[in-house]
């Protein structure tokens, strides 16, 4: 669990401060999707959680211990920590990188080399083609996850992530967030996970926290902040198409199944509420089968894109 | 090729002379440049981190860096009379710019990324050091000992001026009473030392380039 408790801080010579009077609980075993503006401070945030930086005011508990009383090395190595720029180093090669918090708490050698090996091929990464490579000879994508890789290597109970996936493509993206979603379900981290993109924020947090200029603007479930937007501003920062954001909250499985069968190629129960609108559209159908029987309405759709009081789907 | 021949055959009366000279020469340059390291590169790791300090080193290092070597030994004249001490402690200062210089330069270009991380991920400041600021920092600090070595060979050469002995008396010696030999062998031999410095720590800090992942 991560609490902050009227966190701020106030850089020196800046006219208003970088975070405010933030109050955000992070439940044990759940992730939180911190999004706003650049320069809003989501970096500051996560840094202060780190003790890299000091706050100004506020408290910062992790696990239920004072985080600003702990000694600052030993909590950081029980925290995975994704820096936003990556900041591999550049004279290691990656399974070193990646090795660094394990050789800091003295695993043994074979203990290290085979979580390396574990940890890369979870980001996508061929430990035979990969492990020895410098930094500098990688993509920019393949050093975002070998910071990943790097900050998971510990099995940390606590991450930060810092837009991890920044700088890979969409398709690599989503399947790595495919990834981590089920790797934070079943390992039941507690993350904190900075990022600019609305979409990723609702797929990979249990609640998402809107920040501006340092004040938290709302915090809520994907499902809630996407049905009930705070004020103008975020509902601008999610974007005209939020219901159809919304959508992607849930799966075929969760909506009504109708009696009525429909030709055509049938869709996998587990395909979003936004798969299935995209199918009907590209088939010029109302309605999709699905398989193991039955069909999915264009007609009950709405309901899950923006709930009117009363009738949520699945309320947070 | 005369002048050679006649440094040669100098050589072969004199090897003891010669033998002596240069050890000399040696202990004093050796001396001179373990002293200058040993000041120059805590002081580096310290002001490193301090913005302001490191411009302050940086600029103290440049100025001791214009003075004239003659002249600093003959500032020391007074200060500490003449013989080895002066000599070495000339040397140390000879030495001591650019390895401070470097190690600052070399510190503060370490990729601010990389310490963050260090530091994020648990690092002691000790650990942070030793695994990621010298490493990275190292083929430029290496630089700076290369340039250091180099210039206190050369410059061990103006320690007879003050009775430090070395390779210089050859010369002086050489010129005094018009004997060519002795003359050229001390200079062919001060240049054969700023040569060899110059070649060794070049190794080092390509190799220390290999190392830091830098090259
Ligand atoms: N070390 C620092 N010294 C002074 N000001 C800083 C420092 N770090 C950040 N700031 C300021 O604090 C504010 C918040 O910065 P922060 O890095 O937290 O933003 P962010 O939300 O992470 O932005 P982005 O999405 O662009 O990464 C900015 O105005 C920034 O200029
Ligand atoms: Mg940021």
């Amino acid at each position: 669990m991560i609490e902050l408790c009227d966190l701020s801080k106030h850089w020196p010579g800046a006219p208003a401060p970088a975070v405010a009077g933030l109050t955000l609980t992070v439940p044990e075993g759940t992730s939180c999707a911190l999004i706003g503006p650049s320069g809003c401070g989501k970096t500051t945030t996560l840094r202060m959680v780190n003790r890299l930086v000091a706050p100004s005011g506020g408290s910062i508990r992790i696990g239920g211990q004072d985080a600003l009383r702990a000694d600052p090395v030993t909590l950081r190595r029980g925290i995975g920590y994704v820096i936003q720029n990556v900041g591999l180093f550049p004279h290691r090669d990656v399974a070193a990188n990646i090795a660094t918090v394990p050789r800091l708490l003295g695993w043994d050698r074979a203990r290290i080399a085979a979580r390396v090996e574990a940890v890369l091929a979870l980001v996508g990464l061929d430990p035979a083609r990969f492990a020895h490579r410098l930094p500098r000879q990688l993509s920019g994508g393949e050093r975002q996850r070998v910071g990943v890789a790097r900050a998971l290597a510990a099995d940390p109970p606590v991450l930060l992530m810092d837009e991890p996936f920044g700088a890979v493509d969409p398709v690599l993206r989503g399947r790595l967030q495919e990834e981590v979603l089920r790797l934070l379900k079943q390992l039941r981290k507690t993350v904190l996970i900075v990022t600019h993109d609305v979409e990723e924020a609702i797929r990979l947090g249990d609640a998402v926290a809107i920040l501006r200029a340092g004040r938290l603007v709302q915090h809520a479930a994907p499902a809630e902040l996407l049905a009930h937007p705070a004020d103008g501003f975020v509902a601008g920062f999610l974007g005209q198409d939020r219901a159809l954001k919304r959508l992607a909250l849930f799966t075929i499985a969760e909506a009504p199944r109708r009696a009525e069968p429909v030709p055509g190629e049938p869709l996998a129960a587990t395909a979003t509420l936004h798969q299935a609108l995209a199918e009907m559209l590209a088939r010029g159908t109302r309605a999709v089968p699905v398989v193991g029987g039955g069909s999915l309405a264009l007609d009950d759709l709405p309901g899950f894109a923006a709930p009117s009081p009363g009738t949520e789907a699945r309320s947070p | 090729m005369g002048a050679l021949a006649e440094g040669l055959s100098w050589l072969r009366a004199n090897p003891g002379i010669f033998l002596g000279a240069l050890g000399e020469h040696l202990l004093l340059s050796l001396t001179g440049l373990a002293i200058g390291i040993a000041l120059a590169l805590p002081l580096g790791l310290l002001v490193a981190r301090r913005a302001r300090l490191a411009e302050a080193a940086i600029a103290a290092a440049g100025l001791l860096r214009t003075l004239p070597s003659l002249a600093v030994l003959a500032a020391l004249l007074p200060l500490l009379g003449v013989g080895f001490t002066p000599s070495v402690v000339a040397l140390a200062l000879v030495a001591l710019p650019p390895v401070l210089v470097n190690a600052v330069i070399g510190l503060r270009g370490v990729d601010s990324q990389a310490l963050e991380a260090a530091t994020g991920l648990g690092m002691t400041a000790r650990q942070r050091l030793l695994r990621v600021e010298l490493p990275l920092a190292a083929p430029l600090i290496f630089a700076g000992l290369r340039i250091a070595a180099v210039q206190v060979v050369s410059g061990a050469a103006l320690a007879t001026f003050i009775g430090g002995g070395g390779l210089g008396d050859l010369v002086t010696q050489g010129m005094a009473l018009l004997e060519t030999g002795r003359l050229l062998v001390g200079g062919i031999a001060i240049a054969a030392l700023a040569l060899g410095m110059e070649y060794g720590f070049g190794r080092l800090e390509r190799a220390s380039a290999r190392w830091s992942g830098t090259a």
